[in-house]
């Protein structure tokens, strides 16, 4: 079983980590074609490279984000969403956040 | 019957005072203490042991290791043991398995006659034309090649698990792993040492290393006693690590514990698998391993009866030849298929003690004695390709004329070696084939492995210490601790492998498999049929599949098939390691059958009312109250006294989220479907929770207690997601507000029935409780039977009903308090079941049972339930471009007479024979006196009055009246009481 480096919490077990997904920004909603909108429910990256993914530490219920290469899988680095998601999101879809 | 046994040192691990005697197959078979089944069979002179799977041929113990499937026994408890891992002591008696017959007349015998006729694949494309004839095959063939008999009564003995936390795992205590242990711990680091064995030492307990015999045992006790007295190091003897999972995490079977045992560094010390020489009968009983001979010899003073001939590969068989005739056997000859040994001195050695010595010559066939199962002598052929394979094709013959015709007792053969590669192949490590010695080498080892010893293609007593140390030393520096002396190059000279000679006999069996009766032709012709790449081959002819795991079969398969389809061994390689490496017991992954679950603070209030409890998601809850012959009256009772009188049910185990901060509404209003940010305070609102594909995820009830307080419940499966959701939620959006998951600190109470409200003015509520200052739909906080509360007026069940959260230490005095205050109205707890029944008449979805990974609103009338005008909700957009879609399905109520067969959840709903859904609940309905139900139907046939054709049990299509929800109370007149 891998371990995974909790920013909060340290290396913990990945049995007490929950995949929350890559990293996305999300289109305006309002604004974006139904296959825009499509792409960004259903797809997420592909290729062998390192992504943003959303960890929970299910535990202490902290989400944080990990640079994973996705081919050899490993985790280069794990932070605090503050560090990307750094200001209030005052209407969903049009912020400039990742 | 022989069971006299050499006197010490040989036979380290068998006590002499301790006789023991066990019945196999009915014979008496007598042996000692530490001995295991199979050492004792051979010391009966019982080499027979097992048939093998296809062809029922006769084997016996192959490596004395467990290595391999030839010794394959039954036992009361439990099918397909191996032998020589069974302590005599534990087992009474053992039998044979996979005979027709008897193990020593076994009538499938004839499938070994029959065997040209069964090539390999024959299965595959014999049975399954015409279509349907499989059917008929299968159970004769399972019949046949069948193992062992599960005993259906035995009850499973105790097993658990346990966490272990190490610096370094070292795997194997061999001398390379108990030198590398060593180093390990000098280097202050905590050493796990974990080996298979009841002792330490490995090979040093029984090989011969050196021409007089005296290095091994000097060594191993230096090591062994610095081992043991190191504080650094545990020692796990008799335990197994079945696998290499990432970062080093490994599972070791110890008796009846699993270990997950997890290490920053793992070094393999595994050792190497001997390889056996493929000539025809090389599967006799009587013929084994070099390692396995020395096994009987050393391990368990076993002299089996004679004569002895060994077939040499390497140097090392002629130590055995050695170590056999200092132990008084009679060694009749050595066949080399060399030139002759690489150390001359063993030909000294041989030609000392009288041993005959054969070179340029092979095993060309094998014989059985005049019983048949076992081996009698040997037919010695000189070698027109030594250190060739030979081409399949060629015209020159392999071997020439007969040299020398010999009776032999056992024959003890050692071709070459095998790194024990699968760990490090489980961890991603690669095979290479080095055409100069003629070994696969490890290489490409994931970060923090390290291999040592025989595993790493060393194999000289001073290179394996060196090794081992070296090893360490690498394992430091990759947790972090800067060794004290750097590592030194290591090398060792001896040449262990060459290409030993691999042909066909013309009249075949001659295994390479022995685990799957697999012949040199088997492999060729599955080449032949295309199947060129290794893991093909495999699929194809199930080389490796068996329980040895390519050990002895994955060498000679490599080089067959490299020479068959005309590429090197490298590019050929071997097939994927995959855990677990030997087989293991499913208990030992059960563990304690511990199966929690979550009570709720009411729980022991429940029992003692005569509940029946069942399990709903984590936690337990009552199903109904009464005895388990009258469930139907009891659900049917409480139905009743919620509809007329009054009825309380524990819903403690509903999920509760607290949102606090100026910005709570907003946050409500982008999370669910409704409009939350005009909610006025004191009221409740449904809250439909929908995931970012539009499907719906969850509802729950949202109470807005002040300007900057809800508190909103999720259902009892769904809380922990909704919960995750919107942290998720809001580490992006960095709203001004405070999530708090307070499922366990409220406890619930949801009374409900024409009298409710009596019942709360008699248990004493400090607020006005009548319709009008507290009506449908609105919330308060009041003190109820002196416990702080939320109250919120809902209607899940259909009738007038309150809710009431209490902190969870409340609970129990407010529940005593309205029992008390319900007796004059006759209050009933009510459970699970008649909750699901209310609900059900009422046509209240349950998320999770009523929707599925794919419901969107439409689907289930809930377009009531999206606000139109807000700017966001999660899903929003998905959900729109659902709804403008084309509709496939949508959920109706349906109602069948009671003599009709009841519907099950799961049941098909059937529109000219196509499947259009499924029944998601059914239940017979006291109040309407029929059978209810939701299920997903055409959208075209959602209109009262339609009829929905449903498939009930045994296929039986029903025809079910569609009818507007919901079926009860159609006004909503009851709960606005």
């Amino acid at each position: 079983m891998k371990t995974i480096a909790c920013p909060l919490n340290g290396v913990r077990n990945s049995a007490e980590f929950v995949y929350g997904g890559p990293v996305k920004t999300m289109p305006n909603p309002k604004a974006c074609t139904d296959s825009e909108w499509a792409n960004y429910v259903f797809y997420g990256p592909n290729q062998p490279e390192v992504i943003q993914e959303w960890w929970l530490h299910a535990p202490s219920s902290y989400w944080f984000i990990a640079e994973r290469h996705n081919g050899s899988d490993t985790i280069l680095r794990t932070y605090d969403p503050s560090e990307c998601f750094t200001h209030r999101v005052d209407v969903v879809g049009e912020s400039a956040n990742p | 019957m022989k069971h006299q046994r050499l006197p010490a040192p040989y036979g380290s691990r068998i006590h002499r005072d301790k006789p023991i005697e066990i019945q196999f197959d009915g014979k008496t078979i007598k042996g000692y203490l530490g001995d295991n089944v199979a050492s004792a069979l051979i010391a009966n002179d019982q080499w027979l042991i097992s048939r093998s799977f296809k062809y029922h041929r006769p084997r016996g113990p192959l490596t004395l290791a467990g290595h391999d499937a030839n010794t394959l026994v039954q036992t009361p408890e439990a099918p397909n043991r191996l032998a020589e891992e069974l302590p005599l002591e534990h087992h009474p008696v053992v039998t044979a398995q996979n005979v027709t017959g008897s193990l020593q007349r076994d009538y499938s015998r004839a499938l070994d006659t029959l065997g040209r006729f069964l090539p390999v694949g024959f299965y595959y494309k014999a049975f399954y034309k015409p279509h349907g004839s499989w059917a008929l095959w299968e159970p004769i063939i399972r019949q046949s090649a069948g193992l062992g008999v599960a005993n259906l009564q035995n009850q499973p003995g105790y097993t658990d698990k346990q966490y272990l936390f190490t610096d370094i795992a070292v795997i194997g205590a061999g001398p390379a792993g108990l030198q590398a242990s060593l180093t390990a711990a000098d280097g202050g680091a905590s050493v796990l040492l974990i080996d298979e064995n009841p002792e330490l030492g490995g090979s040093l307990n029984y090989h011969r290393f050196d021409l007089t015999g005296n290095d091994a045992a000097i060594l191993r006790d230096t090591l062994v006693t610095a081992v043991n007295a190191h504080p650094n190091i545990r020692v796990m003897t008799q335990a197994l690590c079945n696998g290499w999972f990432t970062d080093h995490f490994l599972p070791v079977l110890q008796g009846s514990r699993l270990y997950k045992v997890r290490a920053s560094s793992t070094i393999l010390t595994t050792g190497s698998s001997e390889q056996h020489v493929v000539f025809r009968n090389n599967d006799l009983p009587g013929v084994v391993m070099c390692s396995a001979f020395e096994r009987l010899l050393r391990l368990y003073g076993v002299a089996p009866r004679g004569p002895l001939v060994v077939l040499a590969g390497n140097d090392a068989a002629y130590r055995t030849a050695i170590d056999a005739f200092d132990a008084g056997m009679t060694v009749s000859c050595l066949v080399d298929m060399r030139a002759g040994p690489n150390d001359p001195e063993l030909e000294a050695g041989l030609t000392l003690r009288g041993i005959g010595l054969e070179t340029e010559a092979t095993v060309y066939e094998a014989n059985a004695d005049n019983s048949g199962l076992k081996l009698g002598s040997i037919a010695i052929h000189g070698l027109n390709t030594a250190g060739q394979s030979h081409p399949i094709n060629a015209k020159t013959k392999p071997v020439g004329a007969l040299r020398r015709n010999l009776p032999c007792g056992v024959l003890a053969m050692s071709a070459g070696y095998m790194p024990a590669y699968q760990l490090a192949c489980q961890g991603g490590a690669q095979l290479r084939y080095c055409e100069q010695s003629a070994h696969f080498q490890l290489t490409n080892l994931p970060a923090g492995m390290v291999v040592a010893g025989s595993a790493n293609s060393v194999f000289t007593l001073e290179a394996t210490s060196a090794d081992g140390r070296n090893a360490a030393l690498a394992a430091l520096a990759h947790i972090g601790r800067t060794p004290a002396e750097p590592e030194e190059p290591v090398s060792c000279k001896a040449q262990v492998n060459y290409p030993w000679p691999l042909f066909p006999h013309p009249k075949g069996r001659e295994f390479v498999d022995f685990d799957e009766d697999l012949q040199i032709k088997d492999i060729v012709n599955s080449t032949r049929q295309g199947y060129r790449d290794i893991q093909l081959v495999k699929r194809f002819s199930t080389v490796g599949m068996g329980p040895s795991q390519g050990r002895h079969s994955a060498l000679p398969t490599a080089r067959l098939v490299a020479q068959a389809t005309g590429r090197s061994i490298d590019e050929t390689g071997v097939t994927t390691a995959r855990p677990p490496l030997k087989p293991e017991a499913l208990g030992l992954l059960a563990g304690r059958r511990f199966d929690p679950y979550r009570r709720t603070p009411l729980d022991s209030r429940h029992v003692e009312l005569g509940a029946q409890m069942m399990p709903a998601g984590t936690w337990r809850r009552p199903a109904y109250y009464g005895r388990e012959q009258q469930r139907d009256t009891a659900v049917a009772a409480e139905v009743r006294a919620v509809r007329h009188g009054v009825g309380m049910i524990d819903v403690s185990t509903l999920g509760g989220i607290e949102l606090r901060g100026p910005d709570a509404a907003e946050f409500m209003n982008r999370l669910y479907t409704f409009g939350f940010a005009n909610q006025p305070v004191g009221k409740t609102r449904y809250a439909v929770m929908t995931s970012q594909q539009g499907v719906i995820i969850d509802d729950g009830v949202s109470a807005r207690l002040s300007d900057e307080h809800f508190y909103v419940t999720a259902t009892t499966t769904g809380v922990e997601r909704v919960y995750r959701d919107m942290l998720w939620w809001q580490a992006q959006w960095r709203l001004n507000v405070d999530i708090a998951n307070v499922t366990s600190a409220f406890a619930a109470i949801n009374i409900a029935g024409p009298k409710a409200r009596k019942v709360l003015e008699a248990a004493g509520c400090s607020i006005d409780c009548s319709a009008t200052a507290f009506p449908y739909l609105a919330c308060r906080e009041a003190q109820v039977a002196g416990v702080t509360a939320r109250l919120m007026r809902v209607g899940f069940v259909g009738e007038l009903g309150f809710e009431l959260h209490v902190p969870s230490l409340s609970v129990g005095a407010l529940w005593n308090a309205l029992l008390e205050a319900g007796a004059p109205f006759d209050i009933r707890p009510f459970g699970v079941e008649a909750q699901r029944v209310l609900r059900l008449e009422k046509g209240h979805i349950i998320v999770g049972q009523d929707t599925d990974g794919m419901t969107h609103p439409g689907e289930v009338d809930l377009a009531w339930a999206i606000a139109k005008r807000k700017p966001f909700y999660v899903g929003g957009r998905s959900v729109a471009i659902l709804m403008a879609g084309k509709q496939r399905r949508r959920l109706v109520g349906f109602t069948l007479n009671n003599d009709a067969p009841k519907p099950k959840e799961g049941h098909l709903v059937l529109r000219n024979g196509d499947i259009v859904g499924n029944v998601t609940s059914c239940e017979y309905s006291p109040t309407l006196n029929c059978i209810i139900g939701l299920a997903y139907a055409h959208p075209s046939d959602a209109t009262p009055n339609s009829r929905i054709c449903i498939r009930a049990d045994n296929g039986v299509e029903v025809l079910a009246r569609v009818t507007s929800l919901p079926f009860y109370d159609p006004d909503n007149q009851r709960q606005q009481l």
